[in-house]
């Protein structure tokens, strides 16, 4: 993975020195919370409900053993012993003290991390495929235009001040598992009919109270050129997005009014004045950045592992956690580990210091030091040895980090909710606890096959709602809770926004609902048939009524 | 009724007004006002800024429990996440 | 109005200088902006790129943060800068926060009208950072560049 030189050490060391001053003059009074909060929020520091919470950078999801360790040592120092994993692949604190976080920032820079452009209206997080330079699917690794795209966005003196947040997504992969197409960019690594490899680029794409399925600007951007297109697609929204309402204010917005092509238009006519300029890179750069993602040195292996088979053979929840948690790895002889932080009745995403320091661990011993963050907060050890599966998921399952429900119903994606959030107008955490309850029996589950649940405390659809096969949207209706459930939704290679279905349900209501939905579809679905591929199928006119069958 | 809450800035704990004018951690010490006299509490709160950030007011019943269209929000602040019953003001004895 | 203006990397007050402003409008409508005096007030909303080259004839192009948030300035002034080569003054109007003169100064503002009490302050906030990422409209090194420039020396 990328290390950092002295140039960027000296970046982040400059930013933490700066925000300790900013805090310094919060303290001492000489700025306002007005004034501050600005400052505080460029650099990922919220006010929640119970105290602030500071959200760090994870680039593209990546980690190695040495910071996730750190990670847990902030969870431990400064907060109350756990962290939350997000569906931007980054990680929250919920309960630092301000006073506390230069501190932690200090912390973070000595494992070259840091909170810039967490949160504001700037260039945040590049976000990307956590399989990236272990799966055999991928047309290259992403992740060196990831580091290149991070680079280029921090401290960006003319896009800090956007009309609004803005999010980039990177996959080189035909199945997208990092959804790509509900990102203001989109960038997919393909290969033309020359046999060049460059980017489809996606832009204006987004969920919240304008949920949209990102439109293709341009089919082919030949990879040299990316950072001065994406200038250009910047400047072209920092001029023209909407400023005078923050709901209207998304890229997608902006492309939607101006239609796709007027705005491609805009963009192609501005990239033409600063294609090949100094915003391109060279190819020493390029390639000094791609060394640090050289594959590891792998193991010549057979494809096969006795011992895998043998285990599998005689511990059956073993078995089900390899057929469930584990996806096949480029490399014979290897395998890319999921590690669920959805455990039955547990808070999607959370995970204790001692459960960030054991997946370090085992990454140190088994993955080559290294950790992947996935959208739909969970870990991920990309290169594990099939010999060693047995014993990474006997310490996983001491650690309760072995539950073997990745893409099942029980992994579900919540934001979250009231009960942390200020924004939010409902809990989503404890619908995902019962759902997940209702749900325990690993044979049910799995039988059921994918089922992706993303439940949103508001309409800001944190948890990706409209993206969910189902999709629950939590509503205030007078100071009480209801949940209104959207059918259908995808945030894959097929991505496709969920069906509003009918009125809003009780917190009593809506698991035994969702159960109702869950039923109906295995009555009716032919063979090998996901839930999706079924409500496709059949439209949303039964599963309608099967969700409403008691009411 | 109306009580004053903001999130005590070197923490971010939330905090309430007091009837002495000073922060309390605790709702049931907190002042209660009448709605025009609450107003006026909030407007005065400038020159103790070093101490909160983000005062605003919620409606409370006589008791001083929170009321209203808010009131699972600010239950919430009071009390701490619903599904950790372990942190939180909950979590601190009495 | 009380200025900061950048000279040879650092922020000084200046005394007003008395300089007629002219309106896009007005300017479009027909006035001749007077060599080494006028200046151009250019709206928020206005394309810069329309104003073309012809902008050289101004002393200084006035460009407006109606509030900290609004960004739209720092495409405006790169646009004069880098595409029309504006060599006049750029000078900042509006909301100004001292954590945001760093990226106007690398977006080509020259000037910036506020409190000048506090030029040591604001000095400051360009020491800020020692590297940037990225070209602009001024003359830092990219990192990049700068690794290149160390490797060819390292051979």
């Amino acid at each position: 993975m990328y290390r950092y030189d002295e140039f960027d050490a000296a970046i982040v060391y400059d930013r933490v020195k700066q925000f300790r001053g900013q805090v310094e003059r919060r303290l001492s009074g000489e700025l306002s919370e007005d004034e501050f909060k600005p400052l505080r929020l460029m650099n990922g520091l919220y006010l929640q409900l119970h105290a602030y919470m500071l959200r760090v950078a994870i680039p593209y999801g990546t980690l190695s053993s040495k910071q996730l360790r750190k990670l847990a040592h902030i969870a431990r120092k400064y907060d109350k012993g756990y962290a939350h994993f997000t569906t931007r692949q980054n990680v929250q604190y919920n309960w630092p003290a301000l006073v506390d976080v230069p501190d932690i920032l200090d912390g973070l820079s000595t494992v070259e991390m840091h909170a810039i452009q967490t949160s504001g209206n700037c260039i945040r997080n590049v976000t990307s495929d956590q399989y990236a330079g272990a799966t055999a699917e991928e047309i290259e690794d992403p992740r060196p235009w990831c580091e290149i795209i991070r680079q280029w966005s921090t401290l960006h003196p003319e896009f800090s001040f956007l009309p609004r947040k803005f999010k980039i997504a990177v996959t080189a992969s035909d199945h997208d598992r990092a959804a790509v197409r509900v990102h203001d960019i989109g960038l997919r690594l393909h290969k033309s009919l020359t046999g060049e490899v460059g980017f489809e680029v996606i832009v204006g794409g987004g969920l919240g109270r304008t949920p949209i399925i990102g439109p293709t600007i341009r089919e082919f951007l030949p990879k040299k050129h990316l950072l001065s297109y994406l200038e250009a697609i910047l400047r072209v929204y920092n001029l023209y997005g909407r400023r005078d309402n923050k709901y209207k204010a998304r890229i997608k917005i902006l492309v939607n009014a101006e239609g796709v092509d007027r705005f491609r238009e805009q963009v192609e006519q501005e990239w033409a004045l600063i294609k090949g300029s100094d915003l391109d890179l060279p190819v020493c750069e390029i390639d000094r950045i791609r060394v640090y993602f050289s594959p590891p040195v792998f193991e010549r292996l057979p494809h096969e592992s006795a011992s895998l088979k043998e285990s599998i053979q005689s511990d059956d929840g073993f078995a089900r956690w390899v057929r469930v948690n584990t996806a096949a790895h480029k490399q014979p002889g290897y395998a890319i580990v999921n590690i669920s932080l959805k455990p039955i009745g547990g808070v999607p995403g959370d995970a204790t210091d001692a459960q960030m320091e054991a997946a370090a661990d085992l990454a140190e011993r088994y993955s080559f030091d290294e950790i992947r963050v996935t959208h739909e907060q969970n870990l991920c050890l990309p290169h594990v040895k099939k010999d060693n599966l047995f014993a990474v998921w006997t310490t996983l399952k001491q650690h309760d980090l072995a539950t073997a429900n990745i893409g099942l119903v029980s992994d579900i994606i919540a934001c979250p909710g009231l009960d942390y959030c200020t924004l939010a107008n409902t809990r989503s955490i404890p619908i995902a606890q019962r759902i997940s309850e209702r749900f325990a029996d690993f044979d049910v589950q799995e039988n059921l096959g994918e089922i992706k649940v993303k439940i949103s405390g508001c309409i800001n659809a944190c948890g990706h709602h409209h993206v969910g096969h189902i999709g629950i949207l939590g509503v205030d209706k007078k100071g009480e809770e209801f949940y209104q459930v959207t059918l259908g939704g995808s945030a894959a290679e097929d991505a496709c926004l969920g069906d509003i279905v009918g009125r809003g349900l009780s917190s009593g209501e809506v698991v035994d609902a969702v159960e109702r939905l869950v039923d109906f579809y295995r009555g009716e679905r032919n063979d090998g048939e996901r839930f999706l591929d079924a409500y496709r199928r059949l439209g949303p006119g039964p599963f309608k009524e099967a969700l409403y069958a008691n009411a | 009724m109306k009580a004053v809450t903001a999130n005590r800035l070197a923490d971010g704990r939330v905090v309430y007004l007091a009837p002495d004018g000073a922060w309390t951690e605790r709702l049931v010490n907190a002042a209660i006002f009448e709605n025009i006299e609450a107003e006026n509490a909030l407007a005065s709160l400038g020159a103790s800024a070093i101490e909160f950030a983000d005062a605003y007011l919620i409606e409370v019943h006589t008791d001083g429990y929170p009321s209203g269209r808010e009131a699972l929000r600010e239950t919430i602040r009071n009390s701490g996440p619903t599904i950790r019953t372990d942190l939180g003001k909950q979590a601190e004895n009495g | 109005m009380p200025m900061l203006e950048l000279v040879e990397g650092k922020l000084i007050r200046v005394d007003t200088t008395p300089c007629e402003e002219i309106s896009l409008v007005v300017w479009r409508g027909g006035a001749q902006p007077e060599a080494g005096v006028s200046a151009l007030v250019l709206p928020n909303d206005a394309p810069a790129e329309d104003v073309g080259h012809e902008v050289n004839a101004f002393a200084a192009v006035v460009l407006e943060f109606p509030t900290f948030k609004d960004g739209r300035a720092y495409s405006q002034a790169r646009i004069l800068r880098e595409r029309f080569g504006y060599g006049g003054k750029i000078r900042a109007r509006g909301e100004i926060l001292r954590d945001q003169i760093a990226f106007m100064v690398r977006c080509g503002f020259d000037a910036f009208e506020m409190e000048t009490s506090k030029s040591g302050f604001y000095n400051q906030a360009l020491l800020d950072f020692s590297h940037v990422y990225q070209p602009a409209a001024d003359a830092a090194l990219p990192v990049w560049r700068q690794r290149a420039q160390r490797a060819v020396a390292a051979e």
